[in-house]
């Protein structure tokens, strides 16, 4: 699997997705081939796949360090530890500064479980930060 | 200290100039030669555990030859008793001697050859485990590795772009906006539709002459000439 083929194919969709939404994928350049996922109407919050060795990486960005109300970070790392099993197919991570919901699929997922991921992660991605707004900014 | 440690104390580090890698290149190169050691030593250990079985069981049929022979000469040297030549007896003993040193040394050999095969066995399950266990810790460097250089492109990206400068909730603010947009747009196009399929109607009646008709230029000239 790679970047290209993923872009092709989620692009290649329009309106015919399973969900219903619209994907408008950009590569991005770098040392390692990421993709850029923009969903219509919620470009804001992108979904970013790489292929890195044996497994395809989804990642939607949600807050940085510093939009965490001061004195509720312990509380809210704790909500999310909770809500992690819950949500269905992505997880919580933190990439350097900034927190994150990330899906993990082994290289040799379809073309079909890649868009159903993408789409998940970008529903969670909406809910959680609307479920997590109390302990933000 | 285990690939994932090192992983975390790099991570936690956080004072790593930009551009630099958490493992470095080199070790990971090392790493793989390793692996790729590791697996030469297991296609050399399978090639080996071969030979030893197929030795193993040449011995086994070796032993089943040597068995059956001194069975074979043991009734030679009854057959030689029961007719009283004691020196061809004698003479089929001594090759009976002869046998049994050899069934020795075969039982020696068969049960050496068993063992190494034991062993190889052993060894190569042993170094399948480790090598299995290397692959899984090089998956994680090479996986921390690729992620940290997808963020590096995703945050180039992100600079580039206003998205970056908006908080989670400012973000999630302007979609629900467009989402209502949208769905606005949707209610005012099927507005729009009913009042258009509602038109059609009237447009209809107006060509059947049904319902109130339009004035035209020539009717009002009708009417005035009617009134002069």
């Amino acid at each position: 699997m790679n970047i290209h083929k993923i872009a092709t194919y989620l692009n290649g969709l329009t309106d015919q997705s399973d969900t219903g939404l619209i994907f408008d994928c950009v590569p991005i350049a770098g040392e390692v081939d990421v993709l850029r996922v923009d969903i219509q109407g919620r470009e804001e919050i992108p979904v970013f796949v790489s292929v890195t060795g044996d497994q395809i990486l989804c990642i939607s960005y949600l807050w940085g360090e510093e939009e965490v109300i001061e004195g509720k970070k312990a509380e809210m790392m704790e909500a999310m530890l909770e809500m992690n099993i819950p949500m269905p197919l992505s997880s919580f991570a933190r990439i350097e500064h900034k927190y994150v919901i990330f899906g993990a699929l082994s290289e040799h997922s379809t073309l079909a479980d890649i868009e159903h991921e993408v789409s998940v992660l970008s529903d969670n991605s909406l809910e959680v930060i609307t479920e997590m707004a109390d302990y933000l900014k | 200290m285990s690939i994932l440690k090192k992983i975390i104390t790099a991570v936690r580090g956080g004072a790593r100039e930009v551009g630099e890698e958490i493992i470095d290149a080199n070790s990971t190169r090392i790493f793989e030669q390793e692996i790729r050691d590791a697996e030469n030593h297991l296609t050399k250990a399978k090639r080996d555990l071969t030979e030893v079985m197929a030795k193993q069981m040449q011995a086994s049929r070796e032993l089943a030859r040597v068995k059956g022979e001194i069975k074979e000469h043991e009734g030679y040297v009854a057959q030689a008793l029961s007719q009283n030549n004691e020196a061809l007896a004698l003479e089929v003993a001594e090759k009976i001697a002869q046998l049994e040193v050899e069934l020795q040394e075969q039982t020696t050999s068969h049960s050496s050859y068993e063992k190494a095969a034991l062993r190889l066995k052993d060894l190569i399950k042993k170094s399948e485990r480790q090598l299995a266990d290397y692959q899984r810790q090089l998956s994680m460097v090479k996986t921390t590795d690729s992620v940290q250089k997808a963020t590096a492109a995703i945050t180039d990206s992100f600079t580039s772009s206003n998205s970056s400068l908006l908080s989670a909730k400012e973000s999630l603010e302007r979609i629900k906006q467009k989402q209502a947009m949208f769905d606005d747009k949707l209610a005012a196009a099927e507005q729009l539709q009913a009042e258009s399929g509602d038109q059609s109607l009237k447009d209809k009646l107006k060509e059947a002459g049904i319902g109130q008709q339009q004035s035209s230029a020539n009717a009002v000239l009708e009417r005035l000439k009617n009134k002069g």
